[in-house]
């Protein structure tokens, strides 16, 4: 009997010894990741003189915020096995529509601690409403993802458009671009510091004025903490590892997968609105076509993030650092004085060679796997 | 022989002159039967004898047309396969229903995590708990896989087959019905699904086993129900018959002369 509970012990133990060793083997091949991240930070560093600085680090942080936040979106969608193409209009319409709120009933007096709630409320609720309706369409009336967002892409392109009659929205409440703009700190010529808003200083000391933290960064970095906990800590968040790995199992096992769908584009909407808002607020305008650059880039970020277009793969995590190595190149291009048309051909070879590693990642742990068995 | 004398002889499903037509085509055809607690029931027929069909009445997937099932005293509601599964009655699919990008844990809880700490919105998984109980119930059913953490995709299939059958037990099912479940699987993995099911057996626990292969019902049924055409046209004590006479009434008596020998197994 002992002995028997023994033997047990230790075949469990040796199990557990060359499992972990495999885990840490594909943490090891994921963590390239951030390795190739730490590579090209250094990389700039040492060939593009201006590169490390705070000064240019928050700008690559400004700049890729927007990106981020359509791509953590994408990073649910993604998992549970779909796909959404539509979120960089969504992004253009809903700053289209805060934008032409504002523009309408700010010269009517109103305060701005009603009208912005107002404005960017109602352009959240129907990039919502946008993402909901292409779930039900996948879930329900079983259309594929792909053809259901390029459909409703096509959709809020068009409204945003005439909304817009085609130029940017301007006219826009001025405080708008201070906190767009704004960051957290400041640190004054006199060498004090502020929090929240910009000392006030003589025209000719404003180029001191040292900025901490940008606001655009820090909202991000909330909605990053936020992704974080719902994917891996909630209910939501293991549902939809369950509905990519499974659909038919999650539906078996009593989990509401259409309802689940729904949900999921509609986090997308939302999220993708909130990167619209970001841009009404870092541009004081709207644009129809603000996310047409995050077309394609957000899933790039999602894939070389680790995500697997098949489902059931993916964390945010992973996303961030996808959308950092894409802004980190782009900044990196321009600083260095490169032809910005290269950016491309680099995003381009990145998203290939995350998905070859990422390939051959998985075929180690399938080759080994059946080791472990009969 | 009183009924008080033998309460257990009390059936834990019986089922009653069930139909399920599609279309013009009668699937399952007054099919009548009954399976007792700590019984393993063997449903043996050719392709499209209706063995599924019945199976999936029985489970809620399907409605039937006609005819009654009564499971542990209470009529079956028939309407919802999470009605049946909450009534105690667990289907093992062929495919076994695991998501392979998850644990045995997570798999084991799927649709019915524990959760703790509602924050507004958020529901939090208790990932503890289940890691726990998931363990727990693993080792009940002397079920060892290399790592408690590992992701189903990487187990083997008769690993995969031990966690399907440890979510049925943890659910406490009271029937659990098994869908070929030797299909993929080594002769070393064939047999440690006998021994699970036998397990299940020596717990009180009825199991239904749907298969074509002969050799699988005779190592573990006590009971071999025979399916032809959506009608049940056998139900025999498996110790009183033999793999000859089930193909004979599987097949049809009159063409089971004809047959090659290498087909009767």
């Amino acid at each position: 009997m002992i002995v028997r509970r023994i033997q047990a012990l230790t075949s469990r133990a040796q199990g557990w010894r060359s499992s972990s060793g495999r885990h840490l083997w594909a943490v090891g091949v994921r963590a390239w990741s951030w390795i190739f991240l730490v590579c090209l930070v250094v990389y700039f560093s040492v060939l593009a003189p201006g590169f490390l600085t705070i000064t240019n680090f928050q700008s690559v942080g400004v700049a890729s915020a927007q990106n981020l936040i359509v791509a953590l979106g994408e990073t649910f969608v993604v998992i549970s096995g779909g796909i959404d193409l539509s979120a960089g209009y969504l992004m253009g319409l809903s700053s289209v529509v805060s934008a032409v709120i504002m523009r309408e009933l700010y010269p009517s007096g109103i305060s701005l601690l009603i009208l912005m709630p107002l404005a960017m409320g109602t352009a959240l609720l129907v990039t919502v409403t946008a993402g909901a309706t292409s779930g039900l369409i996948i879930s329900k009336l079983k259309v594929p993802a792909f053809i259901a967002t390029l459909g409703m892409l096509g959709i809020c392109r068009g409204i945003a458009l005439i909304l817009t009659g085609g130029p940017p929205v301007g006219g826009q409440p001025p405080p708008l671009g201070a906190i767009g703009n704004g960051y957290l700190f400041y640190h004054g010529p006199s060498g004090g510091w502020s929090l929240g808003s910009a000392p006030v200083v003589a025209q000719d000391q404003l180029r001191q004025v040292q900025g901490f933290i940008p606001n655009m960064v820090s909202l991000a970095a909330v909605v990053v903490l936020v992704c974080y906990v719902v994917l891996s800590r909630t209910l939501f968040g293991q549902h939809t590892y369950a509905v990519g790995g499974n659909p038919e199992a999650a539906r078996r096992a009593g989990i509401q997968v259409d309802r689940h769908i729904v949900k999921i584009y509609a986090l997308s909407g939302l999220l993708a609105g909130i990167a619209g808002q970001m841009y009404v607020m870092r541009f004081t305008s709207g644009s129809a076509v603000a996310g047409e650059p995050l077309l394609l880039t957000a899933i790039a970020a999602v894939v070389i993030g680790g995500a697997s277009l098949y489902g059931g793969e993916g964390t945010i995590w992973g996303t961030v650092i996808g959308a950092l190595i894409i802004a980190v190149l782009e900044t990196g291009f321009v600083i260095q004085g490169i032809n910005p048309f290269y950016q491309y051909i680099a995003v381009g070879s990145v998203i290939i060679i995350a998905v070859l590693i990422d390939q051959f990642r998985g075929r180690l742990v399938v080759k080994e796997g059946p080791a472990h068995g009969s | 022989m009183g009924v008080d004398a033998l309460p257990q002889a009390t059936p834990v499903l019986q089922v009653d002159g069930l139909v399920k037509r599609f279309g013009g085509l009668v699937a399952v055809d007054r099919v009548s039967l009954e399976v007792n607690a700590g019984e393993v029931v063997g449903l043996l027929g050719d392709n499209g004898a209706g063995k599924s069909t019945l199976i999936k009445m029985i489970s809620g997937v399907y409605a039937p047309d006609e005819g009654t099932i009564w499971f542990d005293g209470q009529p079956v509601p028939t309407t919802s396969p999470r009605e049946a599964r909450d009534a105690g009655i667990e289907t093992i699919y062929q495919d076994l229903a695991l998501a392979e990008n998850m644990n045995a844990g997570d798999n084991i809880f799927m649709g019915r995590e524990p959760t703790h700490r509602h924050l507004g919105l958020f529901r939090f998984v208790d990932r503890k708990q289940m890691a726990l109980e998931s363990a727990h119930i693993l080792d009940r059913l002397d079920i060892r896989l290399p790592a408690p953490q590992e992701k189903i995709r990487n187990l083997s299939g008769g690993q995969r087959q031990a966690v399907a059958i440890a979510r049925a037990i943890y659910w406490n099912a009271k029937l659990v019905i098994m869908d070929e479940p030797t299909a993929a699987l080594g002769v070393l993995e064939q047999r440690k699904v006998y021994e699970l099911v036998r397990a299940l057996k020596s717990q009180g626990v009825p199991v239904i086993i749907i298969s074509h292969n002969l050799a699988d019902i005779f190592a573990v049924a006590d009971r071999i129900i025979v399916m032809r055409r959506g009608r049940k046209v056998g139900d025999l004590q498996a110790t009183q018959t033999r793999p000859e006479e089930i193909v004979s009434l599987m097949v049809g008596a009159d063409e089971v002369e004809a047959l090659p020998p290498a087909i009767t197994n």
